[in-house]
């Protein structure tokens, strides 16, 4: 029984375990040879990788361990595995930074394993004990992430910002846990559910709950009203840990979302949408229009973070398992594109600068026409820009939120993206039309090259066989 | 006699207390984790109450996850404090302002 139980965690279990070798082993690795340590992180994702593939569950099997506090089912299986590849991604790309900035070192891979860690344990979490113990380890981990330039004031003041927000969010998320279990009884949000089925509705608890979980989890989301953070941390974080902070967290926070919503809070999903309809359309509007006013390409990015948090809101908000694959797949898309987004960064970091004025993308096309084709698809799919995969995500949550009942947000989501789509073209006219400032060569190491180049394909592929990844996201909800 | 809805008001108000004293306080980043402190600490009243009151101890595993948790917070947060301090010589909530726009 016990065993058994083991096994299903088996892929959590491997990683917990393997985040503490790579950091203890780091200890040994001298700096020159600090690529082993980097061979290794990326060997341990492979393996999980694997290790998942072979225990993935079948589509519409759920199988609970733990007392009830940890499940296994389709859904956190694909997370699991994208969040493996992101990741993976995201190392080779954040090794050419860390590299030229002096950064290399064997934390930021402890550190990254122990956030995957945490977004796995979200994933699966079917207790709001879990879900709280993910979340933390997840934040923990990424606030120290922020900070790891110690001599930079800008790092400082985005990593003291990050930890006073995040754990006012986690407070706030956990105040409301407490309120639903005392109005439910239960930690199981299987339990929780079914008591909301039974329970008067009006229950002030309750409703007091409810609304204190949204605000949590919009925090941590960075939705509007509570997206200040989100800037800030981009902007003064290195940009190889605004690279994973973008896109990693994203899908655990997604998971944190649909648990914490559809799985416990499932029967009270009227108050709740309503309550997502307003997040969502605030960050539509604020997050594209901010976004224009931007010269800084992190920030840029930011504020284009906080419109897809809309997008990915409008899919969760249309509650029917079409709805959620929707939000699953968009969100999956997001973390591909903007890691390659900020790959892109990278790439034209020279001497651990980094290029974060929009001005720095000026010429592109003169000095590397492939990597200005990569990054034109990447700002195309962005956008929405038919046949491109970002196109697609955006025209399946607007179809959720359509079949929902909510016409009006989807015509905001709409008019909004076409807003937005002129930040993504600015990138785009730069690139092609200017005169570059800077002429030298732009160089990366050959796997740098193969991946970015890779991903910027990506965008065109899957938006050309879209269909196996939705149907792939919908089955984890059927 | 003292009922659930004593211990709920006063966990109410610790944590108003909490969330105030972040968004109020304009001087010590120091405060600013006090504050914090104070408002995981109320949570915790709110789940011994209702555990007691419940006859259910689920809530009270989880008030010691949740000290263990905000101990590592607490750790983590006065790490990030030292790196500022040494950066900036400051801990005026006031001076931290580079990043806006």
């Amino acid at each position: 029984m016990i065993v058994s139980e083991l096994q299903l965690a088996l892929p959590e279990i491997f990683i917990a375990a393997m985040a503490c070798v790579v950091l203890i082993a780091d200890l040994f690795v001298s700096d020159e040879r600090r690529g082993l340590t980097h061979s290794l992180a990326l060997l341990v994702l492979a393996f999980a990788g694997i290790i998942t593939l072979r225990l993935m569950m079948p589509v519409g099997e759920t199988v609970t361990a733990f007392s009830e506090t940890f499940v296994r089912d389709r859904f956190g299986d694909i997370l699991k595995l994208f969040a493996y590849l992101v990741l993976i991604g995201v190392f080779v790309y954040a090794k050419h930074f860390l590299r030229m900035a002096g950064l290399y070192k064997g934390e930021f891979y402890s550190l990254s394993l122990f956030a995957l860690l945490g977004v796995m344990i979200m994933i699966s979490a079917s207790s709001l004990l879990t879900v709280y113990l993910g979340l933390e380890l997840l934040a923990l981990s990424s606030y120290a992430l922020v900070a790891l330039n110690r001599d930079s004031a800008r790092g400082a003041e985005a990593a003291m910002k990050y930890f006073i927000l995040g754990s006012l969010a986690s407070g706030i998320l956990l105040f409301g846990m407490s309120l639903i279990y005392g109005a439910t009884g239960s930690l199981a949000l299987s339990e929780i559910a079914g008591a909301l089925g039974q329970a008067a509705s009006g229950d002030a608890l309750l409703a007091f709950g409810l609304v204190f979980l949204v605000v949590g989890i919009a925090f941590k989301l960075g939705a509007v009203p509570f997206h200040m953070w989100l800037p800030d941390v981009y902007h003064g974080a290195p940009v190889a840990v605004t690279l994973l902070i973008a896109s990693l967290p994203k899908i655990g926070y997604l998971a944190l979302a649909i648990r914490l919503l559809a799985d416990g809070m499932g029967p009270m999903h009227e108050d709740w949408q309503a309550m997502l309809a307003v997040l969502a359309a605030l960050s539509l509007v604020l997050g594209n229009v901010v976004a224009i006013a931007q010269s800084n390409i992190k920030r840029m990015l930011a504020y284009s973070t906080i419109s897809h948090v809309g997008f990915i809101l409008l899919g969760l908000l249309a509650a029917s398992p079409a709805g959620y694959a929707a939000a699953t797949f968009y969100t999956l898309v997001y973390a591909l594109m903007s890691a390659g987004a900020f790959a892109m960064i990278i790439l034209l970091s020279a001497n651990g600068i980094e290029a974060e004025n929009l001005d720095d993308f000026k010429g592109l096309n003169a000095r590397s026409p492939w990597f200005a084709l990569m990054m034109l698809m990447l700002m195309f799919s962005l956008a929405g820009i038919p046949v491109f995969v970002g196109f697609f995500a955006k025209w399946q949550v607007i179809a959720a939120a359509i079949d929902a009942g909510f016409t009006g947000l989807a015509i905001l989501a709409v008019v909004t993206a076409v807003i937005g789509a002129f930040y993504y073209l600015r990138v785009v006219k730069l690139m092609y039309f200017d005169e570059p400032e800077n002429t030298t060569p732009v160089t990366a190491p050959f796997d740098f090259q193969t991946v970015l180049s890779i991903n910027g394909l990506a965008m065109l592929g899957l938006g050309l066989f879209s269909g196996g990844l939705i149907s792939l996201c919908i089955s984890a909800f059927s | 006699m003292l009922t659930l809805a004593h211990f709920l008001t006063l966990g109410a108000i610790l944590f108003s207390i909490g969330v105030a004293g972040i968004f109020l306080n304009r001087k010590n980043i120091i405060i600013l984790l006090m504050s914090i402190e104070l408002m995981l600490l109320a949570v915790n009243m709110n789940f011994i109450a209702f555990s007691r009151f419940l006859d259910n101890m689920d809530g009270q595993i989880f008030v010691f996850f949740i000290l263990t948790v905000a101990a590592a917070e607490a750790a983590i947060g006065l790490a990030i404090l030292v790196v500022l301090f040494r950066n900036r010589q400051t801990i005026n909530v006031e001076d931290i302002e580079e990043l806006r726009g």
